[in-house]
C-alpha cells in the first residue's frame, strides 16, 4: 500500500509501486484533469503540484510521491472558487482544445506562487515544459499576466 | 434549397424547442477546440431571438444527429448558414404563425424578442406555449427570411466558449475522459515499420502478467486487454519485445523521390495567350517543398468501444462520424444500422489524425470480449509513427517577366501525394495500378482493416477529386497575370500514409507563389507590398494587405541587418477568406519569430473572439511546420516518434501576434482555420531573405539549412 496525499486528502492505493501517478488519479481517484499526452513527461498534459512544484505525473511512479502533497487541476479551484489562473484562462479565452491546459494552468499556478512580478520571457520560460498545438501560446502568457494581476488584487 | 436541407427537411431534423423555452441543436459538425458549438448556439440564438444560455448543442451521433459529412475544410460556419440556420429561421416563422393564428393577428404585426412572440400592445407569447405536437414535422422551404444581424444580436459578439470551463476546472471533456462499469484498457502492438507483417508473437508469457485480460491477435492486428490502464501498458510493451515481425517495403531515402516519380498530371488552369519572345526581359524559376508532416496531436487517439449483442457502440473524436460508422461496418463485416457513433471531443486534429483507426481498433477489442466495454488509447509513439501525415510537397515556379517587371507567364507545377484518405474520401484508391479502377469496395481506409485476417486492402490517399482541390488547393494564384499555367502532378506512390492536413495543398502552395513574388519583387527593385497589389484588384484583398502594412509599420524591406519584416497573402481556396501575415523576423543564434500580425476578412463573423483565436493558432501552427518539423524515417521505419524527434514550436519561441479583422457583416461567412497557413509560411520565408539576403526555399528553414544557404 501506497499513502498518498491528493488535494489535502489521505488515502492508500493498492496499485503496484511502479505505477505511474497519472492512471492513479485518474482511474482510481476519478481525477480526469490530469491528461495523458506523451508518458515521457514531455508535454506537460498531465502535470500537477508536487509539494508546490509543478510536476509530470505520467513518469512519475506512485512509490516516489508517498506522504508528499499532490494537487491537482481539480484541487486548485472551481467554479464558485477559482484560481486566479482559472480565471484569467476564462477571461481571456486562453484555449482552443485545450487538452494542455491542465499543464498551462498548474505551471502557472506554481509560478504565481513562487513570483509576484513577471516578465513576458519569464513566463515563456517557465511554460516552456507544456506544449500546446493548437498554439494558443500568446493568449496564455498574457493568462498568466492577467492571473498575476487577479492575484495582486486579491482576487 | 441546399443537399443538406432536402436531405433533413424537418426542423426537427435539426431542433426541439422544449416547453420550458430551451432549445436543443442537432448538428452534424464537431467540435475539436475550434469553437463550433458556441458558433452555432449563437447562430441558433440569432434567429430565434433567444438567449445563448438557452440553447443546448447536442453531442453528435449516428442515432440523431443530420450527417453534415466531415467537419473540415473550414466550412462548418459557412454550411451552418445554409442548413442549421435556415431550419432555425423556420422554426422562428412556424412560432410566429402559430402565435398568429392564436391571437387572430397577421403575422406582420408580430415580433420575436427574447424567446417571445410579441404583439403590437406589448403582450408576450413565449414560445414554449407555442410548441405543438406538429412543429418538429414543419418543412423546412429553403425560402425562409434570415434574420438581420442588428444590435444585441448575439452573430458579431465574443460569446465565451460554451466548452471551455469544464476543461479549466479539469473536469471529464475529452472521449479520453470517458469511464464506463468494468471498463478494460487496450493497448495495440503495431508492427516497426509500414506494412510489416507479424511472424511470430509469444504471448503466452504476456497472458500471465498481473491484469491482463486478452490478447487479441488477428492476422498482423496485434493488441492486449487489462484489468488497469498501467498493466495494458506494460503489457503491450512486453508483447512487442516478444514478437516479430518481417520486414515492410523499403521506405525511400527521401520525399525527393517525387520529383522522378511515376504521377497523373492535371491541368489545373491554362489561360491567357502566348507572349512574343521579345517582351521577356527575364526568367526566373525556383522549386520550393516541405517535408511529411505531423498532425502531432497533443492527446494521442483514443475509442471506447462495447459490443451489446450483435451490435456495436463506438465513442470516438473522429471528425465524421457517419463516414466511420460505414467503415467500421464494412470492416467488422456487419450492417451500418449495427453499429452506432458517438462523437466526443478529442484533443485538436488539425485533419485526420488516428481517431478514425483508433475507433477500429476498439472495436475489434471490444469484439474480443462481448459485452465488457473497452477503452483503447494509442501510446505517443503509436501516434507519431501511424497518424496518416499531411503529403510532402514539391513546386516549381518559373515566370516570364517583362522589362518594367511585370509577369508576363506564370507556370506553377505541384508534385504530392494525395491529400484524402479517411473513411468517406471520395475516390480513395487502392494500389497504384488500380488507379483507374472504381474504388471498391474490398479498400480500407483504417489501419486495422487491412491487418486483420480477414483484410481488406489498404487504400492509399487519392488524387483530388477536383483540379483546385488537395495538392491543387491554392495552386492557382489569385494574381492577374495575363498568362497562366497550374499543373498538378499526383504521385501515386505513397511510401508512407497520408491523409487531410489542415490547409491541404494551400500551405505549401502559397509558400511557394508568395515566396516567388517576393524574388521577383527583389530582383527588379520594388517593395513586395506594392509589387502584389499591381496585380490585385479585389478590394477586399488589397484591405488586409494594406491593413497589416499600417499596423507592421511597413516601411519598405529592411536592411540586412539580422532583423526583416515581410508580407505573406492569399485567399484561400481562391474564394474564401482573404489573410495577410506579416513577420518579423530576427536572425542571431537561431531564427526567431517574435512577432507576427495578421489581417483577415472573413465575411461575416459569428464570433470574434473566436475567429481570433483561430487565427492565432493557425499562425503558431504554420510557423511551427515552416520553422521545425518534418517527418523523419530511414529505409526500414518512421524515426521522428516523440517529441525530441519531433520538436514543435514551444512557449518561448511563439511569437506576439497582433490580428485585424475586417468588418463584412453583409458578406457570407467563410472560414479561418485554414486560411493563414500558407500566408504565414511565406511571410517567415520572405522576412528571413528581408533580414539575410539568404533565401530559404526547402521546409522547415531551420537554422541548420540557414547557415548551408548562406
Amino acid at each position: 500500500m501506497t499513502t498518498l496525499l491528493v488535494n489535502g486528502h489521505r488515502l492508500e492505493s493498492a496499485a503496484e509501486p511502479d505505477t505511474p501517478l497519472l492512471y492513479v488519479l485518474r482511474n482510481d481517484l476519478g481525477l480526469k484533469g490530469s491528461r495523458f499526452g506523451c508518458g515521457d513527461g514531455m508535454c506537460g498534459a498531465c502535470t500537477v503540484l508536487l509539494d508546490g512544484r509543478p510536476t509530470t505525473s505520467c513518469n512519475l511512479p506512485i512509490s516516489a510521491v508517498a506522504d508528499r502533497s499532490i494537487t491537482t487541476i481539480e484541487g486548485l479551484g472551481d467554479e464558485e472558487h477559482p484560481h486566479p489562473m482559472q480565471r484569467a484562462i476564462l477571461d481571456l479565452q486562453a484555449a482552443q482544445c485545450g487538452y494542455c491546459l491542465t499543464g498551462v494552468v498548474m505551471t502557472g499556478a506554481a509560478l504565481l506562487a513562487e513570483r509576484g512580478a513577471l516578465s513576458r520571457s519569464e513566463i515563456r520560460a517557465a511554460l516552456d515544459g507544456v506544449l500546446c498545438r493548437c498554439g494558443a501560446y500568446d493568449r496564455m502568457v498574457r493568462a498568466v499576466e492577467r492571473a498575476a494581476d487577479l492575484a495582486r488584487a486579491g482576487a | 434549397m441546399t443537399a443538406i436541407l432536402r436531405a433533413y427537411p424537418h426542423i426537427g431534423h435539426w431542433l426541439t424547442l422544449n416547453a420550458d423555452g430551451t432549445v436543443r441543436v442537432r448538428s452534424g459538425k464537431v467540435e475539436f477546440g475550434q469553437g463550433i458549438r458556441t458558433a452555432q448556439a449563437q447562430i441558433v440564438a440569432h434567429e430565434l431571438a433567444v438567449p445563448v444560455a438557452r440553447v443546448h448543442v447536442e453531442d453528435v451521433t449516428t442515432t440523431a444527429s443530420p450527417d453534415e459529412g466531415v467537419t473540415s475544410g473550414s466550412r462548418s460556419v459557412e454550411e451552418a448558414n445554409e442548413g442549421l440556420r435556415v431550419a432555425a429561421a423556420a422554426l422562428r416563422l412556424a412560432l410566429v404563425d402559430r402565435a398568429s393564428q392564436r391571437c387572430s393577428v397577421p403575422t406582420d404585426r408580430l415580433r420575436v424578442v427574447d424567446g417571445c412572440v410579441v404583439l403590437r400592445d406589448g403582450d408576450r407569447i413565449p414560445y414554449g406555449s407555442l410548441v405543438d405536437d406538429q412543429i418538429q414535422a414543419t418543412l423546412i422551404t429553403g425560402d425562409e427570411p434570415l434574420a438581420e444581424p442588428v444590435p444585441g444580436s448575439p452573430i458579431g459578439v465574443a460569446v465565451p466558449r460554451v466548452d471551455l470551463p469544464a476543461k479549466v476546472f479539469g473536469r471529464p471533456a475529452f472521449v479520453q475522459d470517458l469511464e464506463l462499469p468494468g471498463m478494460l484498457h487496450g493497448r495495440v502492438c503495431r508492427p516497426p515499420a509500414p506494412q510489416a507483417r507479424l511472424v511470430d508473437c509469444e504471448a503466452d508469457e504476456v497472458a500471465a502478467m498481473a491484469g491482463v485480460r486478452a490478447i487479441v491477435r488477428d492476422g498482423t492486428f496485434l493488441a492486449v486487454l487489462a484489468e488497469r490502464e498501467e498493466q495494458a501498458v506494460r503489457a503491450a510493451r512486453r508483447l512487442r519485445r516478444l514478437s516479430r515481425w518481417g520486414p515492410g517495403p523499403p521506405l525511400p531515402a527521401s520525399a525527393a523521390f517525387m520529383l522522378e516519380a511515376e504521377t497523373r498530371d492535371v491541368v489545373a488552369a491554362e489561360d491567357g495567350a502566348p507572349t512574343a519572345n521579345g517582351d521577356v526581359a527575364l526568367r526566373l524559376a525556383a522549386t520550393y517543398s516541405r517535408p511529411y508532416l505531423a498532425h502531432a496531436s497533443i492527446g494521442p487517439s483514443c475509442a471506447v468501444a462495447v459490443t451489446e449483442g450483435d451490435r456495436y457502440r463506438v465513442w470516438t473524436h473522429s471528425q465524421g462520424i457517419y463516414h466511420l460508422r460505414q467503415e467500421l461496418a464494412k470492416v467488422l463485416r456487419v450492417d451500418e444500422d449495427q453499429v452506432e457513433v458517438i462523437h466526443r471531443e478529442g484533443a485538436g486534429c488539425y485533419g485526420a489524425n488516428g481517431a478514425d483507426d483508433a475507433a477500429l481498433d476498439a472495436a475489434l477489442l471490444a469484439r474480443a470480449v462481448p459485452g465488457t466495454p473497452v477503452r483503447l488509447q494509442w501510446m505517443r509513439d503509436d501516434e507519431f509513427a501511424w497518424e496518416p501525415y499531411g503529403t510532402a510537397m514539391f513546386i516549381r515556379i518559373s515566370a516570364d517577366v517583362a522589362a518594367d517587371g511585370t509577369i508576363l507567364h506564370w507556370h506553377h507545377e505541384v508534385w504530392g501525394n494525395g491529400h484524402r484518405n479517411r473513411p468517406g474520401s471520395a475516390g480513395a484508391v487502392g494500389a497504384a495500378e488500380r488507379l483507374d479502377g472504381d474504388p471498391a469496395a474490398d479498400l480500407t481506409n483504417l489501419i486495422a482493416g487491412a491487418e486483420i485476417a480477414d483484410a481488406l486492402q489498404a487504400s492509399v490517399a487519392a488524387p483530388p477529386p477536383s483540379p483546385s482541390s488537395g495538392g491543387g488547393r491554392n495552386a492557382n494564384p489569385i494574381y492577374a497575370f495575363p498568362r497562366r499555367r497550374v499543373v498538378n502532378h499526383y504521385v501515386p506512390h505513397t511510401p508512407v500514409r497520408v491523409s487531410a492536413l489542415r490547409s491541404l495543398g494551400a500551405h505549401a502552395n502559397v509558400f511557394a507563389i508568395e515566396s516567388f513574388m517576393d524574388e521577383v519583387a527583389d530582383r527588379i527593385g520594388a517593395d513586395p507590398i506594392d509589387y502584389r497589389l499591381r496585380y490585385l484588384s479585389d478590394p477586399r484583398a488589397r484591405e488586409v494587405i494594406e491593413r497589416v502594412r499600417v499596423a507592421s509599420e511597413w516601411a519598405g524591406r529592411r536592411d540586412r541587418d539580422g532583423r526583416g519584416l515581410d508580407i505573406g497573402f492569399a485567399q484561400y481556396k481562391n474564394d474564401g477568406a482573404y489573410v495577410a501575415v506579416v513577420a518579423d523576423v530576427e536572425i542571431a543564434d537561431d531564427i526567431a519569430l517574435p512577432r507576427a500580425w495578421a489581417a483577415c476578412d472573413a465575411g461575416l463573423v459569428v464570433n470574434p473572439d473566436g475567429l481570433a483565436n483561430q487565427l492565432e493558432g493557425g499562425i503558431i501552427q504554420a510557423a511551427s511546420w515552416t520553422l521545425k518539423e518534418q517527418v523523419t524515417f530511414t529505409p526500414e521505419g518512421i524515426t521522428s516518434r516523440d517529441w525530441m524527434s519531433y520538436p514543435i514550436l514551444t512557449f518561448s519561441e511563439a511569437p506576439e501576434l497582433h490580428v485585424e479583422i475586417v468588418p463584412r457583416p453583409h458578406e457570407p461567412p467563410r472560414g479561418i482555420g485554414e486560411a493563414v497557413a500558407g500566408p504565414t509560411a511565406a511571410a517567415i520565408a520572405n522576412a528571413i531573405f528581408a533580414a539575410s539576403g539568404v533565401r530559404l526555399r526547402d521546409m522547415p528553414l531551420t537554422r541548420d539549412r540557414f547557415i548551408r544557404a548562406a
